[in-house]
């Protein structure tokens, strides 16, 4: 298969960027999308150019390094995966590719398609996890939990912080990532012995590290690889006015 | 020739642990604050101890090579974790567990620390489970398990097919807990490029900034990698892409004894190979292996229609499969070790039954699993892993049969640790794949993420306080001291040499080839000829690369090309030495499989008369062959037998 592939390039964070447009042939509809940059990278330095630089760890779509908005989308067109798990095969032969970074003022750019997704740490730091020390716990089955609850905590926990909600959303809001850890712990008996001081911290700390607010058009929803539902922002809201109110 | 010294405790197996615990040395808490513990790596074993040694009080600075520590690659284990809880009433014990990763080991772990592994499986549950780990429940609110390779009970717990990503944001969190605290400080994009020995002890680290490409350096007491394993010399394998053995590496250079280096897993259920643009290899869990059941055509001109294209999978009747793993090891049946397994799919694809497109796959088959108990729960235990099957293979194997193929997936091998997790150089610990010490020459599925966890929570931040009470006198030291400078000025030459080779090829040229001549020669199967072919092609690509690559822009920026140089250099000199030893150790051994040593029936015949031992191997400079130190394996609570599964 033949591409034409338009990439933003950018030196360093405070450079200015700009498309380039390169031509890749003989690409196999079973490579991999990041197989392909691969490809493309190994013509650039046999030609004497630079690489693009982009991230990619795992591979198998649960790190959540690689970060690519593909033809306007987080992830690329298809539905459910993260872009190292998508195959060339949703593509048409001879298609103009656009190939863009993550877009969003959280997450400044480091280069060309890598950016610094630094404040999810700092979101976590605050609040996502819950508060023990290694030793000194209970046997594991000493606290029964519903198996309806351990099923709903495990669908929100399966976030991998991509950031892809943040980068659908016109405001750049980080509620769908926030949801997903404080629904995780809200759900389980051990998490909610502070839940209250976690959803305050934690929504506090999306703020005042500029992420945007939740404006419900789900477009977050559409484009998380795992699949992470909007039922979890409604989680957030309602233990965010629990936590003010009582 | 130097004799190691294991430190194992005295007394009976059971009461070893409890008895070192009783009697070490500890650090009271005002000295604690005084003391700094360098952390390289925040998989399982860095991030669980790295926040286990923040609780305690001990100043502690962790390095990653990612953009955040919950990406190490212990997020992509899929199926679970062991532990000796006995939930399941099915005769499960703390012995059962150590015995069974012992025989699974091929009786060349050391059982002291087996025992504690096994022992101290137990409280790694409860841990998680007190962090908010959403482990699968039955109904009744308590926990479940499914079965693993190697054992007859079922004692692996699981978070669907993602207890890695569950276990590692449960360490993860905690870290990031100690970060908020101030006790921990994150270092992230960063590569370890040396150790700093000071007076004959670990120091402190040399770091690139991967976004500056600044060097920095770095103090600590102590030293401790937890920079998990090599499997990525073969260039494919399920690691990821950025999983190398770098810090190891230079560990090595410095005096830490490297051991078994041969001793590597290969995993039976990946996705096979498809083609050279190819970068990774999935695995598909072993957990899948509880409910599907693995065959190729007993027909070879059904084999060769199949791989034609002209016949599928459902079209060949149920007489004519060949269910090779329950037709050889009716008492393990599908559920055999990993190494057997792959040995066997490889045996069968060798002998031409294989299927797929190149010969080089096995069907792992789910119709049975689905008439007996239907696509719903099926779907509940294996969903994810089938999605992610569906995406890359365009297949849908709910409705014809998996194609899977053995894959490097771990090693076993690793630096020589003694029973207090210290390397040969004192104040330098090794936890997590890294290190050597429990696995043996095969480790088995849902042990990994167990002596991760044991080590970084349980295991070492009792030992290193044995280490650290002495140390309470001595203030940081300066890194304007000669041996930092010294230590930042040849990996600045190393990495200058890299950059002034400015051939014209891109790396992986070099490094496909190498991984190639790995997995041609040093893999699955291996034979003195082979293996001496191996290091001549080892050495000459090694030559190719320090003369043909090409690597733009300069050092003092973000440079991916320059990180995969660096990384495949290392690559490149472990690779000898991994031929080397699987040279030397004459006999089969779990993954280490020598095609002279084998019984009629082609299983791994070991020789516990000579080769009883851990080969750890040192260092002697750039140009001279390495030194072999052995420790001595001994059983004092386990029969040393044949390894059977039958």
């Amino acid at each position: 298969m033949d591409f034409k592939l338009k990439i933003w390039r950018q030196k360093n964070t405070t450079a200015k960027g700009r498309f380039e447009t390169y031509n890749i042939s003989g690409i196999s509809p079973d490579a991999s999308f990041l197989e392909m940059l691969d490809i493309l990278n190994d013509q650039l330095i046999e030609e004497g150019g630079d690489p693009v630089a982009f991230d990619s760890d795992c591979r198998e779509g649960i790190c959540g390094m690689c970060s690519l908005y593909i033809n306007g989308r987080p992830h690329g067109p298809d539905h459910g995966i993260t872009v190292c798990q998508m195959h060339m095969r949703n593509f048409k032969d001879g298609e103009m590719i656009t190939i863009e970074p993550w877009r969003a003022k959280p997450f400044p750019i480091i280069k060309d398609l890598m950016v610094d997704r630094g404040a999810f740490d700092k979101i976590i730091q605050a609040g996502g996890y819950i508060s023990v020390n290694t030793g000194g716990v209970p046997d594991a089955n000493a606290i029964p939990i519903r198996k309806e609850n351990a099923d709903l905590a495990m669908d929100a926990a399966a976030c991998i912080g991509c950031g892809a909600c943040v980068a659908a959303c016109k405001n750049a809001s980080a509620m769908l990532f926030v949801s997903a850890s404080v629904s995780h712990f809200t759900l389980l008996p051990q998490g909610r012995v502070e839940a209250k001081e976690r959803v305050k911290a934690m929504v506090a700390k999306m703020d005042e590290l500029g992420f945007g607010n939740c404006s419900n058009t789900g477009a977050c929803e559409a484009e998380c690889p795992k699949e992470i539902k909007l039922t979890n922002i409604a989680r957030l809201n309602r233990e965010f006015y629990k936590a003010h109110v009582s | 020739m130097v004799t190691l010294n294991s430190k194992v405790p005295e007394g009976p197996i059971a009461e070893k642990w409890t008895n070192y615990k009783a009697h070490q040395k500890l650090v009271s808490p005002n000295n604690k604050r005084k003391l700094d513990i360098i952390v390289v790596g925040t998989g399982l074993a860095g991030a669980s101890a790295a926040a286990s040694l923040g609780e305690l009080g001990f100043n502690v600075k962790i390095f990653c090579y990612q953009d955040s520590p919950r990406r190490a690659h212990s997020i992509a284990a899929q199926g679970g974790i062991n532990a000796a809880k006995n939930y399941q009433n099915d005769g499960d014990s703390i012995y059962r567990l150590f015995y069974d990763t012992v025989k699974g080991g091929d009786y060349r772990s050391r059982e002291a620390n087996v025992y504690r592994l096994a022992e101290v499986s137990n409280n790694i549950i409860d841990q998680c489970v007190a962090q908010g780990v959403p482990f699968a429940r039955e109904y009744g609110g308590l926990l479940t398990n499914r079965s693993f390779g190697g054992a007859l009970v079922s004692r692996t717990f699981y978070a669907r097919g993602q207890t890695g990503q569950q276990l590692l944001l449960g360490a993860y969190g905690a870290l990031e807990r100690q970060i908020a605290k101030g006790t921990v400080t994150l270092y992230n994009r960063r590569e370890m490029e040396d150790l700093v020995v000071v007076d004959g002890k670990a120091r402190g680290i040399i770091v690139r900034n991967l976004i500056t490409g600044k060097l920095e350096r770095h103090f600590g007491h102590a030293v401790v990698l937890a920079t998990g394993g090599y499997g990525n010399v073969y260039f494919l394998s399920t690691n990821a892409m950025g999983s190398n053995v770098s810090a190891a590496w230079q560990a090595y250079k410095k005096g830490a004894y490297f051991a078994n280096p041969a001793y590597v897993q290969i995993h039976p259920t990946c996705i096979p190979v498809h083609g050279d643009y190819q970068s990774k290899l999935t695995l598909m869990s072993e957990s899948l292996r509880n409910d599907g059941r693995i065959w190729v055509p007993r027909k070879k001109e059904d084999a060769e229609k199949i791989r034609k294209g002209e016949l599928k999978a459902n079209d060949i009747p149920d007489e004519d499969r060949d269910y090779y793993l329950e037709r050889r090891y009716p008492a393990f049946g599908n559920l055999v070790p990993r190494d057997v397994a792959s040995r066997a799919a490889k045996e069968r694809c060798d002998a031409g039954y294989g299927v797929g497109p190149t010969g080089l796959a096995v069907f792992l088959d789910f119709k049975d699993a689905i008439e007996r108990l239907g696509k719903d729960v099926i779907e509940a235990r294996y969903g994810n892993l089938f999605q992610m099957y569906e995406k890359i293979v365009d297949d849908n194997p709910y409705e014809t049969p998996m194609m899977i193929y053995p894959a490097i997936h771990y090693t076993m091998g690793g630096l020589w640790v003694d029973y207090e997790l210290m390397t040969s150089i004192p104040g330098l610990y090794a936890i997590g794949e890294v290190n050597f010490s429990d696995h043996g020459a095969n480790r088995l599925g849902a042990s990994a993420l167990m002596q991760g966890l044991a080590d970084g929570y349980f295991v070492l931040p009792y030992t290193i306080q044995n280490y650290l009470a002495d140390e309470i006198g001595t203030p940081r030291m300066s890194t304007d001291l000669p041996e930092f400078r010294e230590a930042e000025e040849n990996v600045q030459e190393r990495l200058s040499k890299l950059m002034g080779i400015k051939g014209q090829h891109a790396i992986d040229k070099y490094y496909k080839e190498l991984g190639h001549i790995m997995w041609d020669h040093v893999g699955m199967s291996r034979n003195e000829q082979g293996l001496k072919e191996g290091i001549e092609m080892i050495r000459r690509i090694r030559d190719e690369f320090w003369h043909k690559i090409r690597i733009p822009l300069t050092l003092n920026e973000l440079n991916t090309e320059l990180e995969k140089a660096d990384r495949v250099a290392d690559f490149l000199e472990l690779a000898e030495l991994m031929a080397l030893d699987a040279l030397n150790r004459k006999e089969s051994a779990g993954g280490h499989y020598r095609e002279e040593y084998q019984t009629e029936e082609g299983e791994a015949l070991r020789n516990d008369d000579e080769y009883m031992y851990v080969a750890a191997w040192e260092y002697k400079g750039p140009d001279k062959p390495p030194e072999l130190h052995k420790e001595p394996l001994k059983f004092e609570y386990i029969k040393v037998q044949t390894r059977s599964y039958k």
